[in-house]
């Protein structure tokens, strides 16, 4: 018979484990399902000795079955784990992976999911699925079944690897992880995946050639385009050492005890192979969540299941917490699996533990409300939080503030950098649309937003704005506002509609009115060209306008039939508009530097407002005649110079190849002028802790001009993406940074396509400067020796492994220390603008 | 924590960034050429003033303008020398080494004006000319540092082609580990002429291969001359050993890989070496100073 429990729980991290034990200490008829052979299978897969951090602080921890954590080493808290669980003797089941989960009472009238699932080639298929009441049946991988009244889902969001799917596919030899590289002696090794995973996973297979292994990586592109340019370098230069071989365009047939076949572009091979990793990425969990009957949000990458407010999915009786319902720190998990298990034996009053934060946020503020209260009047007065849940709206707060702001008091300051949006739930402010007179504002009323172009471009503030009367605003985090507008589809549209309308009058100014543009922004679309890619090409017809939203463009021109590089054109400009105004066909070509979001005009619409707008229409002709003159000189140039322009051109075009259309602060040096004492690293480490943040030999170089491996400080942060704590922003001047309370997962570091982020624990101070001048103590200026610190350190202080990057020196008087302390001006650290300009013309001029 | 307190204030308000040097200009021309032409003044206006000043009984450190002379010169000095601090001391404040390197390499060049004519041209076997001495090894080793600074950065640059100077030891390291595998079926003759290659190469070298560049007596360079000769004579008379053809392309390899090494070695070598000889004649040129200052006041 099928063994039946009230709650069965699937999955044992910190959230599933917190659960199964509060059930257990309950005593509630329980079975606590593990995919592997151990719990906590993320965890588990930490680096060995990784110290874990119990962030946030101000969160108190109100674990199932006191279930203990607290900051410490993973070996640590994973065998206190263990531990608990035997006490409490909670029912567990490992290699108990669940394949699907259904109901089988009767089918629930009107509930049907609709489950979209889209191809590699953009096409999509809908399926419908009925939902049945409880209890769930639980089919597990080894065609087990148990049945259970309520299901906690608490799987992550990890996913499983993507499996081989030939023939052999499960063979023993086969494997989808590597813990240990150093494992493996005297072996042929294939890895398959040409992503950042198999790379370093057959680098590290080949770093000591005293393993003798062979190894052998396969991708089934001709490049790797999926994986970081740092490793990608590594891979090849390994390959020339000849310790690894390549083999691209190649995938995998069959598999076959100890050999392996492969169709490559030179027919079939079949070679030897004791084992094979594949690392082919992983299926996100979705898939398997939405086909038992639970709903996402939207259909976007970043959606999570729509959650009740007590956790209930849209299949009654399948609760979902932890990293899977959005909240990936594990103290938030393990409180969540604790309220989960309260909340499903009938306590339908519990205060989440995240209570006193929210309080602390609401604070503040005059009138005294309960934070349910306050939640239902952020949701209700402002216009793109409408559509959220209330457990949606508690997760949104703690990544927002809620403040008052008495009248006539600045918000923010015009040319401030922010990336945050903010919505006004009472109040009105002003905006100060002329920098030259403050006394020229246009009102903003309750319900609307501001500060979405910052949000949007990744740029600087357009205008100050101030209390118009006592506001309470909410300022809505850039993470918090992308979460907010992939969950609420109509909260995007929103924020699309009126940065459009606000972008407009910014660009243009001349004093138009939303009415004004009304008919210009029916006609607007908004359309992401992929870096690369051309938006406008010269000579053609064509004479639609293009406000850049993000991203960057750069604008090249024909002459004596080569590409000429004309200028760089970064978010919040427009470009097209020659063709409009002349009528001509289009005399230059504009193409995308890094992936952008333009918004299109239509050419009709926009000359119907130029004849209503004359001011309009000269303040374009006066930019255009601006434009007219640089491509006039260049092209003058051009025939004195032919040399010079081509290297103009040339060093325009690696630079945006490095990433620089999307910076807005790149560390270059000019290698006819550096000396290589590193005296920059020097400089970054003695002023940041002790650690270099800077390799000034790795990166490209082109024409002497080097792009060393440092932060670009980018428009739109790729380390920002996935960051548990949230602990990366932007700061004051610009400069991204990553604060206290980073944890140490290493997810930044892996987005960053620059590979500027290192992982690395602060060294020991060193003996001050002047005894290491005089007597020799200590390493003296820069980055001390590993070992070094490693004799040097505090014995019994554990130092934890943080994620390391450039902060621009915010804070310090002159500026970059790297820049300050280079001796012959080698290093120079620029926003693009300023660096890729004429001016670049002249330097190849000595 | 600070920062926290920032980002939290209740408005935000445009922080002025830093001000700081976003010229791209080298040292020599810093701010347009702002150094080389205080000090072409200085020299002027010290020139003038010898050539127009009355100096009796004869011009040497004891008249007056003998005295401002040195006083200057020594006061130059000082400040020259301190630059080896400035270069150690990281402060947050808003210096720009660039700056203090430019007005170092003008302002001791008119070192050679102030210092001469404060000597009157009065040289003999003394502290005093010895002090001048070690002043003029001092400049003319600058002197030769930044024609070096001027000419070699390009060469550094064009000779790494984006390889890192770990990635060529690394390079070499799995070269080595290549041959050594290459090497197991090889007669004891042969194995012997890989064992130079693997255990009598020296990368960087003595002091001279550096800064000469001569590497022929190398163990590579022998091993390398010694199997392509033996290959040479097996194509000749019929067919060579393929292991040991495969050795001789591995010894190649790792040749090119160690002339590039040894040239990006050699090129910070000679970027770096003449600050052996400018740095201790500075100590030595302070420690003289001060001799001659003391026997100036003692015995005068
Ligand atoms: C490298 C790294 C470092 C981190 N460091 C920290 C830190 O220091 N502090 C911090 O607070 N957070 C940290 N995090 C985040 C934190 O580890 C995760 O967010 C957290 O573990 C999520 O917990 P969870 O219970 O929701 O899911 P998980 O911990 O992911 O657990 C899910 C479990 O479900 C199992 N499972 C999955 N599918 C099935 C299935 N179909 N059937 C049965 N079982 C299944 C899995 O095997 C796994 O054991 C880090 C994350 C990473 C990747
Ligand atoms: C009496 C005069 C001078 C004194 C006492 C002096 C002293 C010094 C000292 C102490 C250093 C620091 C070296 C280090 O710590 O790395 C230095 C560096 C240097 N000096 Fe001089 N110097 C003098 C004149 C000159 C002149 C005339 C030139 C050039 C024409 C020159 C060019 C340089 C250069 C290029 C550096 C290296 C800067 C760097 O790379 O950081 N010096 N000098
Ligand atoms: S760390 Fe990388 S992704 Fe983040 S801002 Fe810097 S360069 Fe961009
Ligand atoms: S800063 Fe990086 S390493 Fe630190 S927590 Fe965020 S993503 Fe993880």
């Amino acid at each position: 018979m099928t063994a039946h429990f009230r709650i069965a729980i699937i999955g044992s991290g910190p959230a599933g484990l917190s659960a199964a034990a509060h059930a257990a200490s309950l005593g509630l008829a329980h079975v606590l399902l593990e995919k592997t052979g151990h719990l906590s299978d993320t965890i588990y897969k930490y680096q060995k000795g990784k110290h874990v951090m119990a962030t946030p602080a101000q969160l108190v921890l109100r674990a199932g079955g006191d279930t203990p954590f607290a900051a410490g080493k993973r070996e640590t808290i994973l065998g206190a784990w263990d531990a608990r669980a035997t006490e409490l003797k909670i029912n567990v089941r490992y290699n108990a992976e669940v394949t699907a989960i259904a109901g089988t009472g009767e089918a629930i009238p009107g509930s049907v999911q609709k489950i979209v699932t889209r191809k590699r080639d953009g096409s999509s298929a809908t399926t419908e699925l009925q939902r049945h009441a409880p209890p769930y049946r639980l089919t597990l991988a080894d065609g087990g079944e148990i049945l259970a009244d309520t299901v906690i889902l608490a799987i992550g969001t990890q996913g499983n690897p993507n499996r081989l799917a030939c023939p052999g596919g499960d063979s023993a030899h086969v494997q989808y992880q590597l813990d240990d590289p150093g494992e493996y002696t005297d072996e042929h090794i294939f890895v398959i995946g040409g992503g950042d995973a198999g790379i370093e996973n057959a680098l590290g297979l080949a770093a000591d050639p005293a393993q003798a292994n062979v190894v052998t990586l396969v991708n089934r592109g001709a490049e790797f385009s999926t994986a970081k340019d740092a490793n990608v370098k590594a891979l090849l230069a390994a390959r020339d050492a000849g310790r690894i071989s390549i083999m691209t365009g190649t995938t995998p047939r069959l598999v076959e005890p100890g050999w392996i076949v492969l169709d490559t572009p030179d027919g079939e091979v079949r070679a030897r192979a004791d084992r094979i990793i594949a690392r082919m990425g992983s299926a996100p969990p979705r898939g398997f969540v939405e086909a038992c009957g639970i709903e996402f949000t939207s259909g976007d990458r970043l959606a999570y299941p729509k959650l009740s407010p007590v956790f209930e999915t849209t299949a009654p009786g399948i609760f979902v917490v932890g990293a899977l319902a959005g909240y990936p720190l594990i103290k938030h998990c393990m409180n969540q699996g604790h309220d989960v298990v309260e909340f499903i034996n009938g306590n339908r009053d519990l205060k989440p533990a995240d209570e006193p934060i929210l309080e602390a946020k609401f604070a503040g503020l005059p009138g005294r409300r309960s934070v349910a209260d306050w939640l239902e009047r952020l949701r209700s007065r402002v216009s793109i939080l409408g559509g959220m849940s209330p457990l949606q709206m508690r997760e949104f707060m703690l990544d927002s503030e809620a403040r008052f702001v008495p009248a006539g008091e600045i918000v923010f300051e015009r040319n401030t950098p922010g990336s945050s949006l903010f919505g006004i739930v009472e109040g009105e402010v002003r905006v100060e649309v002329d920098p030259a007179n403050p006394a020229i504002t246009v009102p903003l009323a309750a319900g609307s937003i501001f500060g979405e172009v910052g949000l949007i471009s990744g740029r600087r503030r357009g205008a100050t704005i101030r209390a118009g009367s006592d506001c309470i605003l909410v300022e809505i985090s850039r993470g918090a506002a992308l979460k907010l507008m992939s969950a609420v589809p109509a909260a995007g549209r929103e924020v699309t509609r009126i940065t459009t309308t606000r972008s407009l009058q910014q660009i243009f100014k001349s004093g138009l009115t939303p009415d004004d543009l009304a008919g210009i922004i029916a006609t607007a679309k908004v359309e992401t060209v992929r870096a690369g890619e051309a938006l406008i090409r010269e000579g053609e017809a064509g004479d639609d306008i293009f406000i850049i939203r993000s991203g960057s463009m750069v604008v090249e021109k024909l002459i004596a039939g080569k590409p000429v590089f004309l200028n760089y054109v970064p978010a919040g400009s427009y470009v097209g508009e020659m063709a409009v105004i002349d009528g001509g066909p289009r005399s230059a070509t504009v193409r995308a530097a890094v992936k952008a979001d333009v918004i299109r005009l239509e050419g009709a619409a926009f000359r119907a407002l130029l004849d209503a707008k004359p001011e309009l229409l000269a303040r374009l002709r006066a930019d255009m005649a601006d434009r007219t003159r640089l491509n006039n000189f260049i092209e003058a140039k051009k025939d004195s110079f032919r040399g010079l322009v081509d290297m103009y051109t040339g060093v325009a075009n690696f630079l945006v190849d490095q990433g620089v259309g999307e910076a807005t602060d790149v560390l270059l040096i000019d290698e006819k002028l550096c000396v290589g004492c590193d005296n920059c690293e020097k400089a970054c480490a003695d002023s940041h802790d002790g650690l270099s943040r800077l390799d000034r030999e790795a990166g490209r170089t082109y024409a002497h001009l080097h792009v060393p491996t440092s932060c670009r400080h980018c428009e739109h942060p790729h380390c920002m993406a996935d960051c548990p704590p949230n602990a990366i922003h932007r700061g004051p001047t610009g400069e991204v940074y990553i604060d206290e309370t980073c944890i140490g997962c290493g997810n930044c570091q892996r987005g960053c396509p620059y590979g500027v982020i290192r992982m690395d624990k602060v060294p020991p101070k060193k003996p001050w400067l002047l005894s290491w001048l005089l007597f020799g103590n200590g390493p003296g200026p820069g980055e001390p020796p590993k070992a070094w610190a490693y004799k040097h350190a505090k014995k019994g202080v554990e130092t934890p492994k943080k994620a390391i990057k450039c902060d621009m020196c915010a804070g310090q008087s002159g500026g970059p220390a790297c820049v300050r302390a280079c001796p012959t001006g080698a290093a120079i650290r620029v926003s693009p603008e300023q660096f890729l300009t004429v001016a670049l013309l002249e330097r190849g001029a000595d | 924590m600070a920062r926290a307190a920032i980002s939290r204030a209740p408005v935000s308000r445009a922080v002025v960034r830093a001000p700081r040097d976003t010229a791209h200009e080298g040292f020599l021309t810093h701010r347009r050429g702002l150094w080389w032409k205080v000090a072409l003044a200085l020299s002027l206006v010290v020139s003038a003033a010898y050539a127009l000043i009355d100096q009796s009984p004869r011009p040497n450190g004891g008249t007056a303008l003998g005295y401002g002379l040195g006083t200057l010169g020594a006061l130059l000095i000082l400040w020259l020398s301190l630059l080896g601090l400035r270069k150690r001391i990281i402060t947050r404040g808003a210096y720009s080494l660039k700056a203090w390197t430019s007005a170092h390499v003008w302002l001791g060049l008119s070192l050679i004006v102030v210092g001469t004519l404060h000597s009157g041209f009065q040289f003999g076997w003394n502290v005093h000319t010895l002090a001048w001495g070690l002043m003029m090894i001092v400049i003319l080793t600058g002197l030769y540092g930044i024609i070096v600074y001027a000419r070699l950065p390009e060469q550094l640059s064009a000779n790494r082609q984006e390889v890192t100077q770990p990635q060529m030891l690394e390079a070499i390291r799995a070269l080595d580990a290549h041959l050594d595998n290459a090497a197991q079926p090889l007669g004891p003759d042969d194995a012997a002429l890989v064992r130079l290659s693997l255990e009598k190469t020296d990368i960087g070298g003595s002091l001279r291969q550096r800064l000469g560049g001569s590497y022929a007596r190398d163990g590579n360079a022998r091993a390398l001359a010694a199997v392509r000769g033996e290959v040479e004579r097996q194509r000749l008379a019929g067919k060579p050993d393929q292991r040991l053809a495969q050795i001789l392309f591995l010894l190649e390899r790792k040749e090119a890989a160690l002339a590039q090494a040894r040239r990006h070695i050699g090129l910070k070598s000679r970027l770096e070496i003449w600050l052996y000889i400018h740095v201790p004649a500075t100590f030595a040129l302070l420690a003289a100073l001060a001799a001659h200052i003391t026997s100036v006041f003692l015995y005068w």
